[in-house]
């Protein structure tokens, strides 16, 4: 017994080594970038770092974060316990294309999410005409930087519900409607009560990426300050600026989502691990 | 009827209601869209096309993106498959908050990731400022492209890698030892075909995910064409100069590339899981 675990066990030599390995490269390529976020941030002091957050552009910015991520992450939740129900919960033909089709925005570059909605609405398009005569604006401005977030965040909901309602099946459902239930007493009692750390866990994914995307939003912002800027692109004209310290100040609240994010995440896949898929 | 052969009967409601509702937001905003770049490319001439596609500057991105898009997948292969392995095999103290922090690059937005980067990099950076004495220079040219895209590809190997490294049973390795295999022929002929669909799997996702980067690249990039000028930019500088039928070409090639990707990816991930399963 003792003879076979050491067989299957490296050299203690190679074991320190792997170890100091994979702790340099996270250190060099997560820690350090981490690090340096703060550092950059408080390098002129607190004055600098409350006055760059207090400044009147920065707070629309965070205003305009905000009011995007509020719209676009219900309608993608929505969505994701739309399709998720009809796919996991019937059997229909063309369900795996429509995964694929689901799936597609994560393979498609930032930058040509946000092209495709200038193609659409911008001042060359199709729409443009039927947009200029109602005095619509979706391209620099408000609704366009909406509808690029809901195109990039499109999947993270319904990628997590998914194969967790695949697993847990249609039994319980169909249990529920043979004693009554109607389609929405069935949705609210007992699938959501199963899903509901799966769904949190999809939405806190998508709320990240909502609020962090940046060349999608780049593409129809327009960069007007105090109007299209949300706080990725506010933080890419202050560093273009070369005002540093207020740009990692305002990144650093980024940050701190970004941080805040991977720490539900943590409590979550390992208070429950098997009621979200991820671990699988 | 048709529908009931399409659709298998259940006594649960709200087929029509979802799948109408997912295929109505799934048209209107991917597909409609989507589409938009095949029609708008459909009104050049197949000449002015190619002339587009195949400019000098627009080949040399492509060179660019591709080139070190692989190398940082390729990098990310590696120190990937060593941080699984440590993540799974050995006990470390904080593994929790190392575990966690291999998602950051996930949850970074990357602008931030960017700044960040080329704070560290440049000649008065933490880092750069070690380095630039010795003649080495990481910021400002294809190298801090590379670096950008090793940190945006870093959880992808590690992820995919790990669950399969968790589930694989430890008799397989007892009875290569037991054979008389030492350690490295056990891992190379044990271990790693094992483990090759997800390493492969991990590859694809974070060489395709390289490709369309576009934040965390352009502020280490330096962004010289011809030189450290990845295909997003290229894309983004057509825009700027109002050329959206040759920002749209150039997006419509790199979308094939992606979407061919994304077949290989979910051909690999079968491969994978039908391994996890044995």
């Amino acid at each position: 017994m003792k003879k076979a675990s050491i067989a299957t066990a490296e050299h203690p030599f190679i074991r320190i080594l792997l170890i100091v390995l994979a702790v340099t490269f996270v250190g060099i390529f997560v820690m350090l970038p981490l690090a340096v976020v703060f550092a950059e941030a408080l390098s002129k002091g607190l004055g600098t770092y409350s006055h760059a957050l207090m400044d009147e552009n920065a707070r629309s910015a965070i205003k305009l974060t905000l009011l995007v991520a509020v719209i676009a992450v219900p309608c993608n939740m929505i969505f994701g316990l739309a399709a998720s129900w009809a796919i996991t919960k019937f059997d229909f033909v063309g369900k795996r294309i429509l995964i694929t089709f689901i799936d597609l925005p994560f393979s498609v570059s930032p930058v040509i999410s946000g092209l495709i909605y200038v193609l659409l609405f911008g001042t060359h398009s199709l729409l443009s005409g039927w947009l200029e005569r109602n005095d619509i604006q979706i391209i620099f401005a408000v609704p366009g930087l909406v509808i690029a977030t809901i195109f990039v965040t499109f999947p993270f909901v319904a990628r997590e519900l998914i194969p967790l309602m695949e697993e847990q099946g249609t039994e319980a459902e169909e249990a529920a409607v043979m004693l009554g239930a109607n389609g929405w007493q069935t949705f609210w009692y007992v699938t959501l009560p199963n899903i509901k750390w799966g769904l949190f866990y999809g939405v806190l994914l998508c709320n990240a990426r909502a609020m962090g995307e940046f060349g999608a939003v780049s593409v129809v912002s327009g960069h007007i300050s105090g109007l299209t800027n949300t706080i990725p692109l506010h933080v890419e004209i202050l560093y273009n600026e070369y005002n540093f310290a207020a740009a990692f100040a305002v990144a650093s609240i980024l940050t701190l989502l970004a941080l805040f994010t991977l720490l539900l995440k943590s409590i979550i896949e390992y208070y429950f691990p098997h009621e979200i898929k991820a671990l699988h | 009827m048709l529908t009931l052969r399409l659709k298998q009967p259940s006594v649960i409601p709200g087929f029509g209601v979802a799948l109408g509702f997912t295929l109505l937001y799934l048209t209107l905003v991917v597909l409609v869209p989507l589409s938009g770049l095949f029609i708008k490319t459909a009104s050049m001439s197949w000449q002015d096309f190619i002339a587009t596609v195949t400019a000098p500057r627009v080949v040399a991105a492509y060179k660019i993106s591709f080139g070190i898009s692989f190398l940082a997948a390729l990098v990310n292969v590696i120190f990937g498959l060593i941080v699984a392995w440590v993540l799974v095999r050995y006990k470390l103290p904080f593994k929790k908050v190392f575990d966690a922090m291999i998602d950051l690059p996930f949850a970074l937005p990357t602008a931030v990731a960017g700044i960040a980067l080329s704070a560290l990099y440049a000649p008065q950076g933490w880092i750069g400022k070690l380095l630039t004495p010795l003649g080495i220079h990481l910021a400002f040219n294809p190298a801090g492209i590379t670096i950008a895209l090793i940190f945006v590809g870093l959880p992808f190997v590690v992820r995919t890698v790990e669950p399969i490294l968790q589930d694989m049973d430890t008799e397989l390795e007892e009875a290569a030892a037991g054979l008389g295999a030492n350690r490295w022929q056990t891992f190379t002929m044990v271990i790693l075909p094992h483990i090759l669909p997800a390493l492969l799997t991990g590859f694809a996702m974070a060489f395709a995910r390289g490709l369309g980067e576009y934040g965390s690249v352009i502020f280490i990039a330096g962004n010289m064409p011809m030189v450290s000028e990845i295909v997003p930019l290229v894309i983004i500088t057509r825009l700027e100069q109002y050329d959206y039928t040759g920002a749209t070409a150039i997006a419509l090639t790199m979308l094939i590339v992606s979407f061919a990707l994304l077949l290989v990816i979910n051909m690999l991930q079968r491969w994978n899981s039908r391994r996890a399963e044995v």
